[in-house]
């Protein structure tokens, strides 16, 4: 097959004063798989929202095989053959696949004609690209990996041609990628077209026939997947060379800092949400914990923190017993020297509408030297934020600006700022680099291995398998609320730790 | 909805919006004026002239404002910690009631440099511990504020009407109410026959709450908590805590409204004397943007819609009590309820302005 699915011919499209695309002009050969990759913030989903008609570019044009067309909304976009798989599904957990399938495309007054056609072609669907999923099956029921797969089938049901995944990887154990891009190329075999967002180079590499790379709203460079490698794609994207790989100083393993013994927790309905997790933190290391999104992670670090009691078991830090019957509150916690970045920033750890500022002393707002007399002292906060942005490369350095209006990577500077600064003795870490920037990355990482270098003890929980094994001096690998694998960094495999996240040994 | 909107300019915020607002709903008026048969520039003259014509009509005007200011200041705090105190009126019924009772057990033995205080004291006491039942119930079991403040504002009449009608009432009265206050339970008058020392109080208030919220620690975890919960739960903040805070200071201030309508001006113990300031103090704080200062503006325009509304109802026949609470509405509706109808357009003039 030859010839364009897609050409973007001078696409440009600002937000206020923000030039999010810059006059993008490329073409996307039809039955390929094309990567588009770049920073966060580069201009990829912008562009793909254009695409997919969610955003109206300012100027320029889109061409379907060849002919100039007007998006101006999902249903335009569907109508021309193109459908996008969302990084957040789109799906209502309580229906069956099949009824999510129909929904907004029911066909008539009765549901059953359309249902029953709906399970022809789904059955069709399945054949024709090898995507076997059960029709009657409850969405909450299905894997994540089988729930994207419900996803790729609802666009191929609308009758897209052209398929965009935004971020596809970041809810998949390593296996379920495997199976994905397995798909994918059983996709591109069919004559479908697709077009792969991520910030993932290795990605990249494995499935895409052709590689666009963007920067600063711009393609700064096409590549045929198969004449380029991960160094350049980097370089390309950041605009400079990196170090993918950490330098780290050897282990100096202390004293425990954190001990947790047996935790158990429940959830309102009594089920277990984590069992049995005994865990220490040594000061000078950094442990990583490994494991697919929503495996207990989360709610580890939430009784670590002091935000939920345990229903079982104990953590002991400074000199303080916790456990169900005496439970304690983050603020007691931090007195006794534990830090705590919480894995979603927006939800947690800013406060979106206070100035920087005030997101700076969040959690230590009755602490002196911001509060005397009871009072706060608004003039020390503001010094303290600017000297915070500068010792942590916030920027802008705007302690009055609204903290919603930094980038991801500057809140995560200023929460992981604001919780280091005081030098803890156990730093908690959730998710340090999600939403963040290969620049910023890299910043943040240094950072954390300062601490640990400083006699800190460190908990890494992150979804990136890459960053636990760059970062963590020990891994342990969370499955289903429990801590299922413990490996030295050293002798880590990718391999095995993936099993053991899905849960295999 | 264009997704290039950005959040306006915080003067467009701040005085722009209102200022439409306000034109939007007097242009309204104007037509139902018109509707009427009447002169919508001469029913305007007369409602300026109504509410600022006179020493005596500024008066009134800041009068009524007193009691604005109370209520709105009580909305605004609680709206703050994101809850919404619809119960204002209740609370400063039952301010009015713990200030009458500690009056009318006093007055005759206390001088007024102590009855003074403690009346207001009372009032705002008072008035806390009717916002305290609902905010206990929110803050235990989860019983939604909007619903149980506005319960408790029917509990608060009911007893009210009890108590006024069968114990507090003047031995030999026809009409329940109390016997009038001793002077030593009476605020001096500042200017007319009603205006008193109590928008000193108000304004004292206004102060108090700026200095609260913005500079001191709880107010920061208040405002915290207001914006974003799981935020305010990991910094360390208690929320049941902090609810029963917030609520409580809201019911206080709703409560002082007593001080201005009992101790200012009424000098004694009546029914149904906060009327309808509760509730007006809701769009008095969402037309104020829950500051402190734009709740004392939002006040004054109140005050003075009350005031030359009751002028304007007096000099135009056909312009009656009801149309000048048709006039009030508006104004609350299209300051209130309809508050961001013209954002969006603002907002894409702004961004079209800035390209």
């Amino acid at each position: 097959m030859t010839g364009s699915a897609i050409e973007l011919v001078g696409v440009d499209k600002s937000f206020g004063s923000v030039h999010a695309v810059r006059g993008i002009s490329l073409a996307i050969a039809r039955g390929s798989i094309t990567g588009i990759v770049g920073e966060n913030g580069a201009g990829k989903s912008t562009l793909m929202s254009v695409l997919y008609g969610l955003y109206r570019a300012d100027a320029g044009e889109i061409r379907v095989d060849g002919k100039p067309v007007q998006i101006t909304s999902p249903r335009d976009a569907i109508a021309h053959g193109i459908g996008m798989v969302h990084q957040h599904f789109m799906l209502i957990d309580s229906f069956t696949v099949l009824e999510n399938l129909v929904l907004g495309a029911e066909g008539g007054l009765l549901l059953a004609g359309g249902m029953a056609a709906a399970r022809a072609e789904l059955a069709r669907l399945a054949r024709e690209y090898d995507l076997a999923v059960d029709p009657e099956a409850r969405i909450a029921d299905l894997s994540v990996g089988e729930q994207q797969r419900v996803e790729i089938l609802k666009v191929l049901f609308r009758g897209a041609r052209i398929l965009i995944l935004d971020e596809p990887s970041a809810v998949l154990t390593p296996q379920e990628t495997d199976r994905l891009f397995r798909i994918l190329a059983t996709l591109r075999e069919r004559g479908v077209t697709v077009v792969l967002i991520t910030h993932k180079l290795r990605e990249i590499m494995a499935v895409t026939d052709h590689v666009f790379v963007m920067r600063q709203g711009q393609v700064v460079a096409e590549r045929r997947t198969k004449e380029t490698d991960t160094h350049e794609l980097a370089e390309l994207m950041i605009g400079r060379k990196v170090r993918l790989k950490l330098d780290k100083a050897a282990l100096q393993q202390g004293a425990p800092l954190l001990s947790a013994t047996g935790i158990g927790l429940v959830d309102a309905r009594g089920l277990p949400l984590l069992q049995d997790i005994t865990l220490e933190l040594h000061a000078g290391e950094i442990v990583g914990i490994a494991g697919v999104s929503g495996n207990g992670q989360s709610e580890l670090l939430q009784v670590l923190s002091g935000i939920r009691p345990p229903s079982r078991g104990a953590v002991r830090v400074g000199g303080l017993e916790v456990d169900a019957n005496y439970p304690t509150d983050p603020a007691e916690m931090r007195e006794r020297g534990v830090a705590h970045v919480p894995e979603d920033r927006l939800r947690e750890g800013i406060v979106a509408p206070f100035q920087a500022a005030e997101t700076s002393i969040l959690g230590y707002q009755d602490k002196p030297p911001f509060s005397r007399n009871y009072l706060l002292d608004n003039g020390v906060v503001g010094r303290y934020c600017a000297g915070l942005m500068e010792q942590f490369d916030v920027r802008p350095r705007a302690p009055t600006l609204r903290s919603s209006n930094f980038s991801g990577g500057n809140q995560q500077k200023l929460v992981l700022g604001r919780e280091m600064v005081r030098e803890p003795k156990v730093l908690l870490v959730g998710q340090p680099t999600r939403g963040v920037d290969i620049g910023a990355i890299e910043f943040i990482h240094r950072e954390l291995v300062k601490a640990r270098d400083r006699g800190c003890a460190v908990l890494v929980v992150s979804v990136e398998l890459d960053e636990i094994l760059s970062l963590a001096d020990r891994i342990l690998v969370m499955f289903a609320g429990r801590i299922v694998g413990e490996v030295e960094a050293a002798r880590a495999d990718e391999g095995a730790i993936g099993l053991m996240m899905a849960g295999a040994s | 909805m264009s997704p290039s909107r950005k959040p306006l300019p915080a003067w467009a915020d701040l005085a722009l919006v209102p200022l439409i607002n306000i034109a939007l709903a007097f242009i309204t008026i104007g037509i139902i004026v018109w509707l009427i048969g009447d002169d919508p520039f001469q029913a305007l003259k007369l409602l300026v002239i109504g509410a600022v014509g006179s020493l005596d009509a500024i008066g009134y005007t800041l009068y009524y404002a007193t009691n604005f200011i109370f209520t709105g200041l009580a909305v605004a705090v609680a709206f703050h910690a994101g809850l919404f105190n619809i119960g204002g009126e209740g609370q400063a019924y039952i301010g009015g009631l713990g200030c009458g009772l500690v009056i009318l057990a006093f007055d005759k033995v206390l001088p007024a440099w102590a009855m003074v205080p403690l009346g207001i004291v009372a009032a705002a006491l008072f008035g806390a511990a009717w916002a305290a039942v609902p905010a206990w119930l929110q803050a235990w079991r989860g019983s939604h504020i909007v619903i149980t403040t506005i319960m408790m504002n029917f509990v608060a009449s009911a007893l009210m009407v009890y108590m006024m009608v069968n114990v507090l009432i003047a031995p030999g009265s026809m009409t329940p109410q109390s016997r009038g206050f001793a002077p030593s339970g009476q605020l001096p008058a500042l200017m007319g026959p009603t205006l008193n020392y109590s928008i000193v109080l108000a304004l004292a208030c206004c102060v108090l709450v700026w200095i609260f919220l913005w500079h001191t620690p709880w107010g920061f975890a208040l405002r915290a908590m207001g914006h974003n919960r799981a935020a305010a739960i990991y910094a360390g903040t208690n929320l049941k805590r902090m609810t029963m805070v917030a609520i409580c200071l809201s019911g206080a201030l709703a409560g002082l409204v007593a001080t201005n309508e009992l101790m200012g001006v009424q000098h004694r113990l009546l029914l149904d004397f906060q009327a309808g300031y509760g509730f007006a103090g809701i769009a008095v704080a969402l037309m104020g943007r829950n500051h402190p200062l734009g709740v004392v503006l939002a006040a004054l325009l109140f005050g003075a819609l009350q005031q030359g509304g009751a002028e304007l109802a007096f000099d135009m026949p056909d312009i009656t009590r009801e149309t000048v609470v048709t006039i009030q509405g508006l104004v609350i509706l299209f300051s209130g309820a309809l508050e961001h109808l013209p954002r969006p357009w603002l907002q894409t003039l702004f961004s079209w302005r800035s390209r």
